[in-house]
């Protein structure tokens, strides 16, 4: 077993919020976005995180990046524990983890050119490199994510919106990171240009080696992109494997009725489908479910879902040294 | 005749930096009863196509041709008599459910008022009647629903709601703009599903634009592919999904990953970037990114009837069955 590069251990963020009632005294209440999450990473390899708005996913990224101050766990990077660094020393971690963002020109500073953007980055981690070595590494970095250098003096508003992605993607990687957090880098692109930008993304990993978490609510695209596939509800995760494993073999119901939700483009295997949709809706995070949070909208919940809470198990049935380990919070899925 | 007939549609903005040209000459009908999908990406002028069918364009914006309602011209008709088509014999469902309902009303006065201006109920007739069409699209417990405001429900509740008011009077036609684009799957899955069976239980034509190729093979008969503002593609599902006659229907089909394939090899993106539409190019408006695009492209394909049913915009007779050029990376 090769060392993770990075290690979540029970890892949980809550935020502290005013709820109704008093309008003087108003009461607090905990809404748990992330709650006890552990997951390893490899060097190189592509993490998919899936899961419906409000699931936790934003904060999880947020909070593995330092952008949000985790209430427990520990966030282990290459041995070392993020939440026990000063700041200085983490301002230089940062170098290595980097993001890429959902709202493509939303994320870039309008009023900067794309030399800029992509160069502040460099005076921040490498203030002894010279103006020409930082525009030199710039246009390498354009040309790289499929830009011309030309365009190192235009502002991201002459862009489309595939662009502007690749304006962030060059943003990200131009400090050499080892670790890249994309958050749902294409579900704001048309669909010719999300595959471009996918393509992109897995070739350049390819490349530079680089890890993936790979946040999106789109399956095929996780699909696509990732080594393993992590499904997350209400703040938890559900279900956790190889993305093979996964996608031939779901185990937990969610997985199962998110796979199923998805339409396929073919009309003969959509009128074969049978089509039965999850019933209602994500409940608040504020006030989640006894026993298993996925009970109130779990076609198989009995009565043992009410009071006990699932743990992350491993699937023991055709495990084999090869197959990565599939694990599955869900204390009914051998009965399924 | 067709209960809707697009004839020549032209669509364009005024603006500072010059004529915007969203619709370019789009021809199609819709028949009683049916579904039909329009595909294409941001831009193509699928939604402006309905707006301007509905007399809802922009002020800078102008539409000419002719939209034909059960023989009715449309365009040019007067705002009086084109509100009382409006939400009574065509109503249509926009994207983003809780910004388009009225924040300052109950969800029962916003369904009540359709009722009472549209059909001259009384209150009392009109509120059973909407409580009676929530619970159809699936809303559960009506009474208590109807008291409450667009911000106490959630997007997949508030986008049946919007359902819910579309069909109150029956339309002949309901425009559907994205209905589920901002919604998760699982709630996005219900609402298709739901749309199906209102579908099959009326005659009800739907024209449902979408960007969701998946949406448009479970819930659709018929299939427009715009792109530039013009109809590229014009077919029924089966054979369109089976063997896509014009080359950006492929490359949409092939852009997309799968989840019914095991496959994470490159995708076949289309290289570039949709056209400017200030600045549309001579000839085919595809032939930039099309693969297949030779000398003739610099003409302007004319839209023709390969087989019965179908029609292209594509010079090509037969694509190559198997695709030979590998794409190149775009740079977009």
């Amino acid at each position: 077993m090769r060392a993770p590069l990075l290690k979540i251990e029970d890892l949980s963020v809550h935020f502290q919020i005013d709820a109704e009632g008093g309008w003087l005294k108003p009461k607090q209440q905990t809404v748990r976005a992330v709650d006890g999450i552990s997951f390893d990473l490899q060097p190189a390899e592509t993490l998919g995180i899936v899961g419906e708005s409000g699931c936790g996913k934003s904060t999880l990224a947020r909070a593995i990046l330092g952008l949000v101050r985790p209430t427990g766990g520990r966030i282990v990077w290459m041995g070392e524990n993020l939440a026990d660094l000063e700041e200085e020393q983490m301002r230089n971690k940062r170098r290595e983890l980097q993001m890429v963002f959902q709202d493509p020109l939303g994320s870039l500073d309008p009023r900067m050119t794309v030399g800029q953007i992509v160069g502040e980055p460099l005076k921040n981690f490498f203030p002894s490199m010279s103006r020409l070595q930082i525009r030199e590494r710039v246009s390498g970095m354009l040309k790289m994510v499929g830009l011309l250098p030309e365009q190192i003096n235009r502002y991201p508003h002459e862009f489309s919106g595939g662009q502007c992605q690749r304006i962030g993607i060059a943003r990200a990687l131009v400090v050499n990171p080892r670790l890249v957090v994309c958050d749902e880098p294409v579900s704001a692109l048309d669909v010719s240009i999300q595959a471009q930008i996918i393509n992109l993304l897995k070739d350049l990993q390819k490349k530079l080696r680089l890890s993936l978490i790979f946040i999106a609510h789109d399956l095929s695209v996780v699909r696509h992109v990732s080594d393993r596939v992590l499904v997350m509800y209400l703040g938890k995760v559900m279900e956790l494997a190889d993305r093979d494993s996964i996608y031939h073999n779901p185990r937990h119901p969610y997985t199962r009725a998110l796979i199923e939700s998805v339409p396929i483009p073919d009309p003969v295997a959509e009128r074969k489908r049978t089509r039965n949709s999850l019933g209602g809706e994500l409940p608040s995070p504020a006030n989640p479910p006894s026993g298993c949070v996925f009970r109130t909208r779990c076609p198989y919940a009995a009565g043992e879902c009410v009071e006990q809470v699932p743990k992350l198990d491993e699937v023991m049935e055709n495990h084999t040294e090869e197959t990565a380990l599939h694990r599955v919070a869900c204390i009914r899925h051998e009965r399924i | 005749m067709a209960l809707l007939e697009v004839r020549d549609l032209i669509v364009t903005f005024d603006t500072p930096e010059g004529e915007v040209h969203a619709v370019n000459g789009l021809s199609f009908d819709l028949d009683p009863g049916q579904t039909m999908g329009v595909v294409g990406e941001s831009g193509s002028g699928k939604t402006q196509t309905a707006l301007a069918m509905l007399g809802l364009l922009a002020e800078n914006g102008r539409a000419t041709g002719s939209v034909k309602f059960r023989g009715q011209e449309l365009l040019g008709m007067s705002m009086q008599e084109l509100s009382s088509i409006r939400g009574s014999s065509i109503s249509m469902i926009f994207q983003d459910p809780i910004s388009s309902l009225n924040p300052y009303m109950s969800i029962g006065d916003q369904l009540i008022e359709v009722l009472t201006h549209h059909r001259n109920l009384k209150r009392r007739a009109a509120r059973m009647r909407a409580e009676e069409m929530l619970h159809q699209v699936q809303i559960s417990d009506p009474t208590q629903r109807m008291r409450q405001f667009p911000h106490e429900l959630s997007g997949g509740m508030c986008q049946r709601v919007m359902i819910a008011m579309g069909l109150l009077c029956q339309p002949d036609i309901l425009i559907a703009d994205e209905p589920t684009t901002a919604l998760d799957v699982t709630v996005q899955s219900q609402i298709n599903l739901l749309m199906d069976e209102l579908s099959e239980q009326s005659s009800t034509a739907i024209m449902l634009i979408t960007h969701d190729l998946g949406v448009i093979a479970g819930l659709c008969d018929r299939v427009l592919v715009m792109y530039a503002g013009e109809a590229m593609e014009m077919a029924d599902v089966d054979p369109l999904f089976a063997a896509p006659a014009h080359p950006y229907t492929e490359g949409l089909l092939q852009s997309v990953p799968r989840l019914d394939r095991d496959d994470s090899g490159i995708l076949n993106a289309i290289p570039g970037n949709p056209p400017d539409l200030l600045r549309l190019p001579v000839g085919c408006p595809f032939r930039a990114r099309c693969e297949y695009a030779w000398d003739r492209c610099t003409a302007h394909p004319e839209l023709r009837e390969t087989t019965p049913g179908r029609l292209k915009r594509c010079h090509l007779d037969a694509l190559p069955l198997v695709s030979e050029v590998t794409t190149e990376q775009g740079s977009a």
